[in-house]
């Protein structure tokens, strides 16, 4: 099956990706994102989001965690990474776990 | 603990027995399942925050190299130079199984275009080019993240479950009819003192 790749974000992180072949969905806040993912999720696998839009939506996006397809993953913007990603990371492990194994802090 | 609602017969403490036979196996079974996933996540998750670090330094400096280098054109003519990509990236979209869990596979298609940049030279500084390079450079990598995350996120979910079931085997169901048996056998015991005794006293009586 061949999937397709799509990132959210605001216009300036995104353009480049574009000019990289991936489909781009411009949304300026965490209510046009969701509305945007919602839409984008029936036919892109693969959704690439930005952390921004990503840090409000985390509990929207846990639904998404049930089955392989799609995959939505966060990524730094351009004013750089909040560290949101490293903290699913983190959740996801305590939860599995129970313990912390990577961070030590 | 409490015991199971049943009739004290040998017909039960039978039926009891098999199910305490297979309770116990399939906590055994589940238990085993449960380090396994572990092992497998912690590997997994020791990928993932490598290839997170990675993708993340990265992709933070490719999109600001970006932003710098578009900043010097005005920006409806970047707007209109980005406004029709050449090239469309596809993903090969598979399903893999960790330890029953499906989790996703992807793959970069590859559709070589010669230039790669979709836009005329003029329009855009050169420093635009490298960072349209190095995203697309970076796609692989990304895509590897979203696989191994997607996976890590299923499999810690996956690892809960199993915990609630095993616990719920070894510290409820288990006991349960290991009692539910010990009850049944001590009734049976008495009935049977009890007919024993009757006889005796019938006995005397004649």
């Amino acid at each position: 099956m061949t999937g397709k790749i799509a990132i959210i974000g605001d216009g300036d992180s995104i353009m480049v990706f574009r000019a990289a072949g991936v489909a781009t969905f411009p949304a300026e806040n965490e209510v046009k994102a969701r509305e945007v993912l919602r839409k984008v999720a029936k036919d892109y696998q693969i959704i690439f989001l930005t952390e921004e839009l990503a840090k409000p939506l985390t509990e929207f996006l846990k639904r998404f965690d049930e089955e392989p397809y799609p995959v939505i993953l966060s990524v730094p913007s351009k004013n750089g990474s909040t560290g949101h990603g490293t903290e699913l990371l983190k959740s996801a492990m305590e939860r599995a776990l129970g313990v912390d194994i990577l961070f030590n802090n | 603990m409490a015991r199971l609602n049943v009739n004290p017969t040998r017909m039960e403490l039978k039926k009891l027995k098999a199910r305490l036979n297979t309770a116990v196996r399939g906590h055994k079974l589940l238990k085993d399942k449960s380090d396994e996933m572990v092992r497998r996540f912690s590997l997994l998750i020791k990928e993932n925050k490598r290839l997170r670090d990675e993708v993340e330094k990265e992709l933070s400096e490719t999109l600001r190299q970006f932003s710098v280098a578009r900043s010097v054109t005005p920006a409806y003519r970047a707007e209109t130079a980005f406004a029709m990509p050449s090239v469309a990236v596809k993903a090969e979209c598979g399903v893999k199984s960790v330890m029953g869990v499906e989790v996703p596979k992807i793959g970069l298609v590859n559709e070589k275009t010669t230039d790669g940049l979709p836009y005329a030279y003029p329009e855009i500084t050169s420093e635009a080019d490298y960072s349209v390079i190095k995203a697309a450079a970076l796609l692989p990598k990304m895509l590897a993240l979203a696989e191994t995350e997607k996976t890590v996120r299923m499999l810690a979910e996956e690892i809960e479950r199993n915990k609630r079931r095993v616990n719920a085997l070894e510290y409820v169901m288990i006991p349960q009819l290991e009692e539910t048996i010990k009850y049944i056998k001590s009734k049976l015991d008495e009935n049977e003192r009890a007919a024993v005794i009757r006889l005796m006293k019938v006995k005397n009586k004649s």
